[in-house]
């Protein structure tokens, strides 16, 4: 194997189907980028439910003196007792896996932490204005909240019951019609890309019908007639990953982590997230770029 | 060298066959000129020497192999023991006669060092040395017709096949590369020639094997171009 003289036939090759290797080292990348996006994105779907496996539920917030709300407003704040009888009531219940009261400077510490990222925010509240709960976790994730919170909904000393799972099916709710219209445009643009390689390979062996005729008449193997066009193909398949790369790493910092910014939690994926769907991606413009070229080249060059 | 065993040869949507139960010998270190009109089987002759096509019916021998049982992939090698000449020279216009001779070398994975000595004494040997630099399109017709000579023949093939080599080319310059295969055939290199040109081969005085209609009509040791009485 004659490496110099393989890579000077690729380079000739490249150059002379300049326009063509551009659009297909693009197409290569937006379609690589794309699904890598659509990666990134279900790992941070799971990231973040993993996150919130653990967490309480529910949450029973209990009316405090500056609670709003009109039932808080014709009762008052709770009670000890009635805090007491609520919280035996929770522990009656079959769908209750356990519970726990969360006192205003418990709940006020968690807020502070939480908007750590605000501190104007987290001024402007004091803790008397962060209500108490009981924070129940169910046993049978979403089945039994509507008994238990039918239990405690509307009894004096109780302000809201909360799950916490409707807050975040908005948040998964985004991130999933996100990724599916990423992974859709990346599968279209993958066809496309699949397509544009075997055309810019068909062209390529057009131009250089000569150079592969006599290739084949002075008895060049198969292999050797059929590898400067492979390789063509997996070179830009390889540029095109390394835009990909350096678009998903743009994606991550400048789009995923920012968007965290704006809820009240931190998960952040890791750099290995990021460096698994990178190779991901390069294992298959590659793969599709290599494939692709030796199935038209198959049909085009066949003796 | 070669053998043909009564080889048919049909094309695909085609009644009349382009070659008819040819059978025939060439020996190693022959030179035939193979005539005929156009549409006689001349190159269809020469294209199931190659293994370019297959043959409908019968069996072809070349350097003692029998080309129906040789695998695809074995082709390759057959080819590297036979050279091409053809009629439109087949240059790469964009390599100089240099590049162009090596090129045959450097596609089936010869060593540089090795390429780099033998290069230029098969441009000496057609007879086109000091231009090695030339571009296909400084060159006259004869000149080219030189250099596609010279590659196939840049491997020491043991068949030189070329199908109508002095086509493009005036009678005068024609001589010139008549003496060149001459003297790759003197090497004992089997020359398989077809033609049109009745004054190289009557020139020549070498075995002529006439085609008509896909058949042998008439095969001869030192034969000339035209009916012999």
């Amino acid at each position: 194997m004659r490496a110099q003289f393989v890579l000077q036939e690729v380079w000739t090759g490249l150059r002379r189907n300049l326009t063509m290797t551009i659009a297909l080292i693009v197409v290569v990348a937006i379609s690589l980028a794309l699904l890598g996006t659509g990666l990134l994105f279900v790992k941070q779907v799971d990231n973040t439910r993993t996150y919130w496996q653990g967490k309480v539920e529910l949450s029973v917030y209990l009316c405090t003196a500056t609670s709003v709300s009109p039932q808080c407003h014709q009762n008052g704040p709770a009670t000890s007792s009635e805090r007491a009888s609520i919280l035996a009531d929770l522990r009656k219940l079959p769908q209750v896996k356990y519970v726990y009261y969360e006192s205003q400077q418990q709940a006020y510490q968690h807020f502070k932490q939480d908007f750590s990222r605000d501190p104007s925010f987290t001024r402007l509240v004091t803790k008397a204005e962060i209500p108490d709960s009981f924070q129940v976790k169910l046993k049978n994730t979403q089945a039994g909240f509507g008994v238990v919170a039918g239990t405690v909904q509307g009894r004096p000393g109780v302000d809201q019951v909360v799950n916490d799972a409707s807050i975040l099916s908005k948040f998964y709710s985004l991130l999933g019609g996100a990724r599916d219209a990423v992974m859709i445009i990346a599968v279209i643009l993958t066809i496309a890309a699949v397509l544009l390689v075997a055309n810019t390979i068909r062209l390529s062996a057009f131009n250089r019908r000569r150079e592969t005729s006599i290739m084949r008449l002075v008895g060049a193997s198969n292999f050797y007639v059929q590898l400067p066009f492979l390789v063509e193909g997996v070179i830009a398949g390889l540029v095109g990953w390394l835009i990909a790369a350096g678009l998903l790493v743009a994606v991550k910092s400048l789009g995923l982590d920012t968007l965290q910014r704006y809820f009240p939690y931190d998960i952040q994926l890791s750099v290995a997230d990021l460096v698994e769907v990178i190779v991901l991606a390069m294992v298959l413009g590659v793969l599709l770029c290599g494939i692709t070229s030796f199935l038209t080249l198959r049909r085009y060059l066949r003796t | 060298m070669i053998h043909f065993d009564n080889v048919t040869k049909t094309y695909p949507n085609q009644s009349r066959p382009a070659l008819e139960n040819v059978s025939l010998d060439v020996e190693k270190g022959e030179f035939v000129f193979l005539v005929g009109p156009s549409g006689s089987g001349k190159s269809t002759f020469l294209r199931l020497i190659l293994r370019e096509e297959r043959p409908t019916e019968g069996r072809i021998l070349v350097a003692g192999k029998d080309l129906a049982r040789l695998g695809n992939w074995k082709v390759p090698h057959l080819r590297r023991r036979i050279g091409c000449v053809f009629q439109d020279f087949r240059l790469l216009p964009n390599k100089n006669v240099y590049a162009n001779v090596a090129f045959a070398l450097q596609v089936i994975g010869k060593p540089r060092r090795f390429i780099r000595k033998v290069v230029p004494e098969v441009i000496d040997l057609v007879g086109l040395e000091g231009k090695h630099d030339r571009m296909p399109d400084e060159l006259s017709g004869g000149e080219q017709q030189r250099v596609a000579v010279a590659r196939a023949f840049v491997n020491r093939p043991m068949i030189l096949l070329a199908d109508e080599p002095t086509g493009n080319i005036d009678p005068a310059t024609s001589i010139g590369i008549m003496k060149v295969l001459d003297r790759i055939n003197r090497t004992g290199t089997t020359v398989v020639m077809a033609t049109h040109d009745a004054a190289i081969v009557d020139s020549m005085r070498k075995r002529v094997i006439e085609l008509e209609f896909g058949k042998v009509v008439r095969d001869q040791s030192r034969g000339v171009y035209g009916q012999a009485y």
